[in-house]
Formats: structure tokens, sequence, C-alpha cells
């Protein structure tokens, strides 16, 4: 993990130019990835019931070929955080990202995943994006089994969308020098608490 | 084998309130490894807190010889969210959502107990259509917390199939909460003083079919677990407490059952009129797994009895009101808080200013489907509360697991572990 | 089997340590003194309150007011209950006597305590934090004083949890596991054995 990112505008992306060959190749590839998607559930809370329900009879992942819950990173694709996420996690699920190979993605499943939710507090994770990379944000407190399945539905289209050509699409961004995802300025920028999260009324 | 060498970092486990180190002599144990012929080193194995058998983010460090275990120490905290601190910054009505949150796999009951404490701390009588109303909700939430524990306990001893039942049937349950509140798992239904709706009129034929077609479910776990050679096997035995030893942990519910105590708060100290309904409580002898399954399972039977009874009750109180007529409290219909100067000034103030509580504390306990949930109020005379106290039952339920896996084989501690019926949510709050 | 004491007997047996009696939405609550909070809970749980409901502690908004600790205790047989406050002056250093010897559910109740309050148990056999982890310093987080998203911000509180590695942070019940104890350094074995726990 690790390489570097080509930061200047003007760098070479290396990459084949895409022709009949790369396109085609890149489909199957695709096709093979998106219909098994082997998801790590890394369920805390009420969305891991939710995430549950989704596995279960009624709406049922195993369509998709997501039946086949990996709870080793090692062996899965997608990490889907469907919780929140207090501080005391923060290093579990970073440490669970960087134990999963690429190719990865992550759905954040429900509103304290991907923004901190109700939970303006000092314990909770405003938004896994602070900590990894997200690739689809499922809305909802809890998202419905429907919600979470059009958010994989979406992932699924992301995933068609790839190329394996370009070198550069599974880098990873490194952790920067003070061991964070994101630089400081902006981690507090997206945790500015919005309009009256912390009194919830318009009087107090 | 050769001692290996460590290299360890003391790190400060606690700092006292001016920052100081806090020093408290140790009592450290040495385990005398004579009798041990191949002087093996006791092992420490992490579980969690990312683990499909930790029912959430439990870490469980065991400490094992060979397949044995010595020591198991339970850390939690992974999911702490800081509730009761946020609800010293909600009005009462505001902490209902945040109810629903804790205990997860019961929202509905933790609503019930959220506004009968606040009821109490208030003095507000409730109406008795509303009573019945929560009751029903109460034992739709201990059904649906036990299927999930029932499922959950399942595929950690190795059935994967009931978890495919119990959530159909959960399922069915979810379809009656979303038509009666609009979501089906974060719920938020009671307010202080009443309800956030009164069900539907489609909801009175799906309680009473499910109650009708619910048991054949339970049946069919009976028939797949009871007498099984496996199930026994691994659950007869297994993680026993004694009747002191539960008494003196504190737990509650079915843990406590299990052991012999005969306590059920819905019995011995009676809320919503329970006491006018007819229902048995399971109380087990052993105190193993075993029993706490029996217990559950039993109770699930229970609640529905208990169901058709309340429905039976709802069907005499037609058309009564569910909130209480002060409008102080409740706020008035929307469509005289467009009309009426009177009803829009308590609209106002209401949504403004929430309603006060008197200066004073109340505690409540009700028998959650996990055990004792209680909520603590205390309150200086404003509108948020000085200070909300959730006592969880899972939690105090959890600090017995070292005490029961002394002895236990590794794979004993997770059948140990999901026989205690734990939701992190509730536990780290 | 004679029903557990009710407060004129508790008023009775402690006197003056009795500092105050009331009945708030229909429970009664009994004040003691600190100092011999832990003799009159030692002698309601012999005399029939063998079932701790709860542990826990109230600040007020008003800093005037005691910090005060709770126990709420129950009879079994008689299904009373009966609430016990300590009050504790919330500017000096918190500290009251642990019950864990007497009923065993107050190991993880009191631990809330003090990683929430700041509130020592003394005599209890090992206080660490149990809901934040170890090595948080941000303070103790139910205090009035500590704000609700907390002292430092987001990009700190990030910077931290991501810094403190959880298995990391072995207790002292897990270090004094008799084969690591073997091989710690002699000066390591002579801290602990003082009960000193290393710097932050």
């Amino acid at each position: 993990m690790g390489l570097t990112l080509p930061e200047a505008p003007g760098a070479t992306v290396s990459s084949m130019s895409p022709n009949w060959m790369t396109t085609r190749v890149d489909a199957v590839i695709n096709w093979g990835r998106a219909n098994s998607l082997w998801p790590m559930p890394f369920g805390t809370a009420c969305c891991a019931i939710e995430f549950m329900a989704s596995a279960a009879a009624r709406f049922d992942l195993s369509r998709f070929g997501m039946e086949r819950m990996s709870f080793s990173p090692r062996q899965a694709d997608l990490l889907i955080c469907a919780g929140r996420l207090p501080f005391k996690l923060a290093p579990v699920i970073r440490k669970i990202w960087d134990q999963m190979p690429q190719p990865k993605w992550a759905i954040s499943m429900g509103a304290c995943a991907s923004t901190g939710g109700i939970f303006d507090t000092y314990a909770m994770v405003q938004g896994i994006d602070t900590i990894i990379p997200v690739d689809v944000y499922v809305p909802g407190c809890p998202p419905r089994p429907e919600g979470l399945i059009y958010g994989i539905t979406m992932l699924q289209k992301k995933v068609r969308g790839e190329t394996l050509f370009d070198w550069n699409l599974r880098d990873e961004r490194p952790l920067g020098p003070e061991g964070l995802f994101l630089p400081a300025p902006r981690i507090d920028e997206i945790s500015e608490p919005f309009g009256n999260s912390v009194h919830q009324t318009r009087s107090a | 084998m050769a001692p290996r060498t460590i290299e360890m970092q003391l790190q400060t486990p606690g700092l006292d309130a001016q920052g100081r180190v806090q020093m408290s002599p140790l009592g450290l144990q040495r385990i005398d490894r004579t009798a041990d012929d191949l002087h093996a080193e006791h092992m420490l194995v992490n579980i969690g807190p990312q683990h499909p058998a930790t029912h959430g983010v439990l870490r469980l460090v065991v400490e094992l010889d060979g397949e044995r275990v010595i020591r198991v120490i339970p850390h939690i905290g992974y999911l702490h969210s800081g509730f009761e601190k946020l609800g010293e910054y909600r009005h009462y009505n505001q902490i209902v959502p945040l109810t629903d949150r804790t205990d997860y796999l019961s929202p509905m009951a933790n609503n019930v107990c959220l506004a009968m404490a606040a009821e109490k701390l208030m003095g507000i009588e409730i109406t008795e259509r509303c009573t019945v109303l929560r009751v029903i909700a109460c034992e739709m939430s201990r059904i649906i917390s036990h299927l999930v524990w029932l499922g959950t306990t399942g595929i950690d001893l190795g059935a994967m199939t009931p978890f495919l039942w119990s959530f159909q049937q959960r399922e069915r349950i979810y379809n009656l909460q979303e038509s009666w509140t609009g979501a089906r798992l974060t719920t938020s239904l009671t307010r202080v003083g009443g309800l956030m709706a009164d069900i539907p009129d489609s909801f009175e034929a799906g309680l009473r079919d499910f109650c009708r077609t619910f048991p054949k479910t339970l049946d069919e776990v009976d028939t797949m677990f009871t007498r099984n050679a496996i199930w026994a096997g691994r659950t007869q035995g297994v993680g026993v407490l004694t009747r002191e030893e539960a008494i003196n942990f504190s737990l509650s519910g079915p843990m406590l059952r299990a052991s012999g105590v005969e306590w059920d708060l819905r019995k011995d100290k009676p809320y919503l009129g329970y006491q006018d309904y007819d229902f048995d409580v399971p109380v087990g002898e052993h105190g193993d797994i075993y029993d706490r399954y029996r217990i559950r399972l039993e109770e699930m039977y229970q609640s529905t009895r208990i169901l058709e009874q309340a429905l039976d009750k709802l069907a005499k109180l037609k058309g009564a009101p569910i909130n209480v007529s002060d409008p102080r409290v409740i706020l008035p219909p929307k469509s005289r808080a467009m009309s009426d100067m009177e009803a829009m000034i308590f609209h106002f103030k209401q949504v403004m200013e929430g309603v006060s509580a008197p200066a004073g504390e109340a505690y409540l306990g009700i028998e959650n489907p996990k055990g004792e949930l209680g909520y603590y109020f205390v309150s200086d005379g404003t509108a948020k509360p000085v200070r909300w106290r959730i006592r969880p039952p899972s939690l105090i339920n959890l600090a017995a697991l070292p005490k029961m896996c002394e002895g236990a084989l590794l794979s004993d501690v997770i059948a140990i572990n999901a026989s205690v019926d734990i939701v992190m949510g509730e536990i780290d709050r | 089997m004679s029903p557990a004491p009710d407060v004129p007997a508790l008023r009775a047996k402690f006197g003056t340590a009795v500092t105050r009696h009331a009945v708030i939405a229909g429970d009664d609550i009994v004040w003691i003194a600190a100092d011999r909070a832990r003799e009159a809970l030692a002698w309601l749980k012999a005399e029939g309150y063998g079932y701790l409901v709860d542990i826990t502690a109230v600040e007020y908004r008003d800093p005037e007011l005691p910090l005060e600790v709770v126990w709420m205790l129950r009879d079994l047989g008689t299904a009373r209950d009966l609430r016990v406050k300590v009050a504790l002056d919330p500017k000096a250093p918190l500290a009251v006597d642990s019950v864990v010897d007497l009923w065993r559910g107050a190991d993880w109740l009191e631990r809330e305590v003090y990683d929430m309050f700041g509130v020592t148990f003394r005599g209890h056999p090992d206080l660490r934090r149990l809901l934040m982890w170890e090595t948080y310093h941000e303070g103790h987080p139910l205090r009035k004083g500590f704000p609700l998203r907390g002292h430092f911000s987001r990009a700190e509180q990030t910077r931290q949890a991501l810094a403190a590695n959880p298995e990391a942070h072995y207790s002292m019940e897990e270090l004094s596991i008799a084969e690591a104890y073997d091989d710690l350094p002699q000066e390591m074995r002579e801290r602990l054995a003082r009960g000193e726990r290393g710097n932050v």
C-alpha cells in the first residue's frame, strides 16, 4: 500500500489507451467482480441488523452473489461499514481496510457511517470517509434493505465502469505524515456541526 | 520450551480528574505451573472487536491453556456514542429517537421505558388505550429480540437455517411496526404522555394473523433444537451460574431466571397493567445455556399469549384516546394548532421550549427482553434532563462472562457469549 | 423472612451519617455521609438488600450543588427499592469506597463511573477506563465542564484515536499472567508491584 498518486496536473497517466481488446477484457473482469462482491460486514450498530435482514430470506443478497460474507478481510472485496463508528473503533476499521487486498471497495451504510449521523459527540467519528476511502454512501437511519441494495447496484455500476488498464486506479492514498487519511483542516471542515446538531432547538 | 522474551510497553490505564496517574496496589497472581509437564505457554488470543460471533463490537482476550480457557477478559466501549451526554442536550421527547438506537433489537420497548420514566418524573397518568398499546409494543419487541437471539445463537453453534426462519418472522413484525410508526427499526413510538400515533386499521388483523401462525415456527424451532443431541451437548452444563452468583452479579432477565431466581419485573413490580394479563414466566434451574434457550423460547410463546389478550382488550377500547388530554404535554392536533390561538401557543411552547419536568428524579425499570432496562432521569426543573442514565441489562449480564467461562473450552466461550444475549449499542451507549 | 430495613431503621443505626431522606416520585432516597457510605451499604446488604440495581453519578448544572454518587439497591424478596446517595464536592478530587466485594456486579459499574466522571473507587481491584480507550486523556466525558463535542478538534481526536492501537493495551490482569511476568525486566516488576502504570 502507499504508491504515490501523480499529483501534478500534467503528469502522465500510465495506462493503455482503450481499444477493442481492453474493453472486452474489462467487460469480462468487471462482470466477474461486480457480480461476486464478497462483502466484509463491518457491522457495528442498528444498520448491521438491517444488513442482516438484507442478507436474509426476504431481500436476499444472494441474488447479487454476496451471500458469502467474508469476516476475514483478507478474502473480502467490499467493506460495508454498517453502523456508527466511534473513535475507539477507528484504528480497527483502518487496520481492517489495510488488511483487505486490492481490488477493494467500501460502502458507508447509514447516516452515522457517512457523516456521524445524530451523534455529533465527543466519541463519534463524523463519517468514515475521514479514515478510509468510501465509494458509495447509503443514507438512512437505518437505510431500508431496498436502499442498501440500491447502493450495492450503484457500486456494481461503478465497478463495471472501471478499467483494468489504468495502473493508478487502484492506488491507495497513503496516510499523511500525522497518520491521518485526510489533511487535518479538511477533517475539521467536514466535521463542522450542522446547524443545530448540538442543541437541537432553535431557542437554545 | 524456553520462556520467550517479551518487550511490552506499559500504557497507563487511568488518570484521575487532575490528570495524575492512578496508583492502586495490584495483587498479582502467579499460576502454579509445576503440575504442567509440557511447560506449555498459555496463549493470549484476541477475539474481536471485528468478529462474526461476538454479536457486535466486543473484544475478548482469552488466556488459553491449549483449548481450555483459563481466563476471559472482555473489553467494551467500541460502540460508545455518548448517548447519556447527548440526552442532556435534548428535550424528553427528543430523547425518544435516541432510545431506538441503544437496544436496536427491541426498539419499541426502549421507547416505552423512556416515556414511562419521563411520565413517572412528571407525574403523568396515561390513558387506558395507551397502556394496552404499549403492552403490545413491549411484547412485539420481546419477540423480535428473542428471534435475533435465536438466529444468531444458532449460527454461532453451527445451525444456519433457524437464522433464516427467525428473520422471516421478524419481517412480519417489521411490517406491523412499519405500518404503525413508519419505520421498521427506529420506531420512536412513544411520546411523553402518549404515543406518536394510533394503530392503523390493518394492524389488528395483521397482528392476530401473526399470533395465530407464529407458534408454528416456534414449534419447528423446538423440534429442531430442544431434543437435538448436538444442541444439548453443546449447551447443557455449559456456562453455569448458581443462584447466589446470579444475584450477586446483578443479572436480570432470562439470565437471572435461568439460574433459578424467580424474578420478573412484569410480575414482581407490575407496570402497564401486566397484573391483569394471564401469562407464565419460565424459570430454569441449572443456570446453563440450555436453560436460557428454553426460557427464551417459552417467553416467545407467552408473549404471543399476552398479545392476543391485549388485542381483546383493545377491541373494547375502540375510539378511546391514546394521549393524555393535557395540552401542555401533548401537541394539539395540527388542524387545531392552525386555527385556534390557544392551541397554537401550546404547540409553539412545546416545540420551542420542550415540556419541563419538575425538579427531582425518577428511576424506572422494565422487563426488557435482555433484562431490566432502567432509565434514571434527574431534572432541575427545565425541559432537558440534568442526567439521563441508562441502566443497561446487557452490560451487567456481560460482566459475568469471565465467571461463566472459567474452565470452559474455547468453543464454549462463543456459546456462552451468545447465551448472554448482548447488544453492544446498549452496553456501550 | 424479615423485610429489608426501611429508612427509619437506617437512621436508627447510623444516626447523623444519614444526612437527608426524601421520597421523590414514590422512591425512597437517602443521602449518607461519604466516610460512612461503605459501612452503611454493607449493613443494608446484610440486612436484606442483596441485589444491586445500578451505580451511577450525577453532576448538576448548578456548580454549587454537589456531585452525587448513586447506588440503587433492591430487596428481591419484598421488591423494595432504595436509593443511596453520597454528595461529593465537584471541585475536589472525587473518591468513594468500592463495594465490589459486596456485590460483584459493581465491578464494571464503578469502572464506568470512573471513566465518565473521574470518581475513584478506593479498593477496586482494577480501576481503569471501561468505555473510552485506556490512554484517552481528553477528560471525563459526563462532567458538566466537558463539552458535548469534546475539548479537542475533530482532526486531533481522529489523530489520537488512530494512534491508540487497541491491541497494544493490555490490562494489568492480562499482564499478570505468570509467563509474561517472569519475563518482565526487574524494574518493571517492581513498578507493577508498587502499582505504577507507566507514563501517558
